[in-house]
C-alpha cells in the first residue's frame, strides 16, 4: 500500500525518468547491440572492413533460421530442445540419400536428398506438436526425448560415422554469394521477413500468440489449439533442417556428433535476449536477430581482443542474465 | 473459525497429490522390476554380484545430482547448470587435494552451494525465469572451469591422499562406499521432503507460489534453498567422483548431466509443472536409466547412440503415459 502511495506522489518527478527506463526496457537488445558494434568500430582493429561483415554473414545462418522457429514455438509458451539434434538427422538423411554407394549411401540426385532431409525435419516437426499438443506433454520433456534419442538416430542413419560429401551443389551453398552477400544470409533473411510477417498478418500468427497468452482462454476462443500447435513446431522442424543443411555445407561432411550441438541453448538465448518472454503470448522477430547477431557479435569481438574462450564464455552468461532482467516487464504491466 | 476448513482442504490436496504421486512413482517402480526380470532371464552377465556392483557405482553420482534436482523441480524450478557445477566440483576437488583431504571436500562442494545460491538468489529475488538464469549458469560456469583449468589444458590429479580417496573407493558389505552416500543422499531427501515444515513448503511452492505466499510461507526464502541444495548435491558428487579417478579428469566433463538428471526426475514420476513430485521416484528414475544402458551393452551388443535413442525412447513413453495418469487425476 504504502508503495503504490510513493509511487503516484513520485510520479511527475520520475516522469521522464519511468519513460527512459521503459523505452529502455523495450530497446535493451538493439542499445547493446549498437554498443557493442560502436565499441568494435572505435577499439577493434580491420572492423570497418567487408570481410568482418562477410565472415558474420558466413556464420550466423545457421542460428538465425533455428531463432525464427525457436521464437514462433516460445511464442506459443512452449520450447524446443530438439532443435540441434533435427539438424543433425536432416544432415544424416542428406548424407545417406547423396552419398555414392561405395561410402554406404543411395546416390540420389541431390535435390531429392534436400528434399528428403526437409521432410525428415518435418516428421520431427510433427511429432513433437504432436507429443506437446495431443499428447499434452510439457514441451521441455516433449522435445527433450528428441534431443536425447535424435543424435543417436542420425548416427544410426550414417551408420556411426562422419561422411565426407563433395555434391557440387554443397560448394555453392557454401561459397555462393549475390552482390557480395552470402546467398545462405539471403535465405535466413527471407526466413526472417517470413516470420515476420506470419507473426504480424497471418491467422497462424494471432493464434500462436493466444495460445501463449492463455491457452485455456484460446481454447473457449474457438482457437484450434492442437492444429496450431503441430504447425508451429513443423515450422520449427523444417527451419531446423535447412540449418543443419547450410551447416553440412559449411562442414563439407555429416557429422552427426557435431553438426547442431548445443544449437537448442544458442536458439533460445538468441530469443530470449531479443525480449521474447519465455511464458509465450508475444513473439520479438527483429528483437531475435538482433539478439542472435549480438550474441555472435560478442564472442567475435572478445575473440579478437585475445579474451580467452573460458572468459567469452562467463561474459556470455551476464550478458544473458543482464539482458532478460533489464527487459522484465515492470510490475505494473504484470 | 476458518481454520478447521483449511485443514480439510489441505488433507484433501494432500492426498489426491499422494495418489499421482503413488501411480508414478510405481510406474517408475513397475517398470524397473520388469526390466531387472527380464535381465535375470534373458542376458547371464546381466545377475552377477559384479556387474550390479559396477552398475549402481556407476549411477550413484548422477543419482546424487538427481536427488538435488528434484527439489528443485518439485519447488517448480529447473536447474541447467548442473553439468557444469558437477565439472568445477570434480576440477576443484582435485585442485584443492594437495591441500589436504578437508579442501578437497569442502571447497568444492561450498563453492557448489554459492553458485546454487547466487543462482537462486537471482530467480527468486530478481524473480527471473529458472531456465534462463540456470542455462547463464551452465554456460558462465563451464567458462569458469575452462578458465581454472587453463581452456582446458590442465587436468589436475590427486596427490595420494589416504581418507579422501577411501571415502570414495572403500566398500562396506561389499558395496562401494559412493553407493551408500548416494543411498544416504536419498534418506535425508526423502526426510526433509516429506517429514519437516520446509518439505512441505517446497511442495507448496511448486504447487502454487501465489497461494503458498499468501498462506505465509517464505517463498522466496524457499526458492533460494532449492538451488543450493542442488548446489550442494552436485558438490558431493563431483568430489566422490575425483576421489574415485584420483583425478585427471577433462574440462568437459559431466557435459549434459542436466539432461540425465532431469530425465530421471521426470520418470520418477515428479511432474515438470511443480508441486508435485517423489524423491524415491526419482531413484528409481535413475536406476532404471542406468539399468537399461546396462542391459544394452551386456546383453545385446548394440552401439552407444543406439543405446541414446533407446533412452529417448523410453524418455518419451514414460512421460507421455504420466500425461495420460495425471489428467486421469485432475478429472477425478
Amino acid at each position: 500500500m504504502t508503495s503504490t502511495a510513493a509511487h503516484t506522489v513520485g510520479r511527475s518527478a520520475t516522469h521522464g525518468w519511468e519513460d527512459i527506463t521503459s523505452w529502455v526496457r523495450q530497446r535493451g537488445v538493439y542499445i547493446a547491440l549498437a554498443l557493442v558494434i560502436l565499441y568494435n568500430v572505435i577499439f577493434t582493429a580491420h572492423f570497418n572492413q567487408w570481410d568482418t561483415v562477410q565472415l558474420l554473414f558466413a556464420q550466423m545462418p545457421p542460428v538465425l533460421i533455428v531463432s525464427m522457429g525457436m521464437a514462433l514455438v516460445i511464442g506459443t509458451g512452449g520450447i524446443d530442445l530438439s532443435v540441434g539434434a533435427t539438424m543433425a538427422i536432416a544432415s544424416a538423411v542428406l548424407a545417406k540419400f547423396v552419398a555414392p554407394a561405395s561410402s554406404h549411401g543411395l546416390g540420389s540426385p541431390i535435390a531429392l536428398a534436400i528434399a528428403m532431409a526437409l521432410l525428415a525435419g518435418l516428421a520431427v516437426g510433427v511429432f513433437n506438436g504432436t507429443v506437446v499438443a495431443v499428447g499434452r506433454v510439457q514441451p521441455i520433456v516433449a522435445t527433450l526425448s528428441l534431443l536425447v534419442a535424435g543424435r543417436g538416430v542420425a548416427l544410426v542413419i550414417t551408420g556411426g560415422a562422419l561422411v565426407e560429401l563433395f555434391d557440387p551443389f554443397l560448394k555453392v551453398v557454401r561459397q555462393g554469394q549475390v552482390f557480395g552477400i552470402a546467398d545462405v544470409m539471403i535465405v535466413a533473411a527471407a526466413i526472417a521477413v517470413v516470420v515476420s510477417v506470419l507473426v504480424r498478418r497471418t491467422t497462424l500468427g494471432y493464434r500462436l500468440v493466444a495460445i501463449g497468452g492463455n491457452r485455456r482462454a484460446a481454447v473457449l476462443a474457438g482457437v484450434p489449439v492442437r492444429s496450431t500447435l503441430i504447425t508451429v513446431y513443423a515450422i520449427s522442424g523444417v527451419f531446423a533442417a535447412v540449418a543443419g543443411l547450410i551447416a553440412t555445407a559449411r562442414l563439407r561432411a555429416s557429422d552427426p556428433s557435431y553438426i547442431g550441438l548445443l544449437m537448442e541453448l544458442s536458439a533460445i538465448t538468441a530469443v530470449v535476449v531479443g525480449g521474447t518472454p519465455l511464458k509465450g503470448g508475444q513473439v520479438r522477430v527483429l528483437g531475435t536477430v538482433a539478439g542472435a547477431v549480438l550474441m555472435q557479435l560478442l564472442q567475435t569481438t572478445l575473440l579478437a581482443h585475445n579474451i580467452p574462450n573460458s572468459v567469452s564464455e562467463m561474459v556470455e552468461a551476464l550478458i544473458i542474465v543482464a539482458a532478460v532482467y533489464i527487459q522484465r516487464p515492470s510490475r505494473s504491466a504484470a | 473459525m476458518t481454520a478447521p476448513a483449511e485443514f480439510a482442504g489441505t488433507r484433501r490436496t494432500l492426498s489426491t497429490r499422494s495418489v499421482t504421486s503413488l501411480v508414478s512413482r510405481n510406474g517408475a517402480f513397475g517398470v524397473l522390476v520388469v526390466v531387472m526380470v527380464i535381465g535375470f532371464l534373458t542376458v547371464p552377465s546381466f545377475g552377477t554380484a559384479d556387474n550390479l556392483r559396477n552398475t549402481a557405482l556407476a549411477a550413484s553420482f548422477l543419482a546424487i545430482i538427481s536427488a538435488g534436482m528434484t527439489f528443485v523441480i518439485i519447488s517448480g524450478g529447473i536447474d541447467l547448470s548442473v553439468g557444469s557445477l558437477y565439472a568445477l566440483a570434480v576440477i576443484l576437488s582435485a585442485d584443492m587435494s594437495s591441500h589436504g583431504s578437508w579442501a578437497a571436500i569442502g571447497v568444492p562442494i561450498a563453492a557448489c552451494a554459492f553458485a546454487g545460491l547466487v543462482q537462486g538468489l537471482i530467480i527468486a529475488r530478481l524473480r527471473l525465469p529458472p531456465f534462463i538464469v540456470t542455462l547463464a549458469g551452465l554456460t558462465g560456469i563451464r567458462g569458469l572451469v575452462f578458465y581454472i583449468t587453463k581452456e582446458g589444458n590442465s587436468h589436475p590429479s590427486v596427490p595420494g591422499k589416504p581418507f579422501f580417496e577411501t571415502v570414495s573407493r572403500g566398500s562396506f558389505l561389499t558395496i562401494q562406499n559412493p553407493v551408500w552416500i548416494a543411498l544416504a543422499v536419498f534418506a535425508v531427501g526423502w526426510y526433509v521432503l516429506n517429514r519437516t515444515a520446509f518439505g512441505q513448503a517446497v511442495q507448496a511452492v511448486g504447487g502454487n507460489d501465489t497461494s503458498a505466499a499468501l498462506m505465509g510461507l517464505p517463498v522466496r526464502r524457499v526458492k533460494v534453498i532449492v538451488y543450493a541444495i542442488s548446489g550442494v548435491a552436485v558438490g558431493i558428487s563431483g568430489v566422490l567422483s575425483t576421489g574415485l579417478s584420483g583425478g585427471g579428469q577433462e574440462a568437459r566433463v559431466g557435459n549434459a548431466y542436466e539432461l540425465s538428471a532431469i530425465a530421471a526426475v521426470v520418470i520418477g514420476g515428479t511432474l515438470l509443472s511443480g508441486g508435485v513430485g517423489s524423491i524415491v521416484g526419482t531413484l528409481f528414475g535413475i536406476t532404471l536409466l542406468y539399468v537399461i544402458q546396462n542391459l544394452i551393452v551386456q546383453g545385446f551388443n548394440l552401439n552407444s547412440y543406439v543405446q541414446q535413442v533407446v533412452s529417448g525412447v523410453f524418455l518419451l513413453v514414460v512421460v507421455i503415459l504420466q500425461a495420460v495418469f495425471s489428467r486421469r487425476s485432475e478429472t477425478e
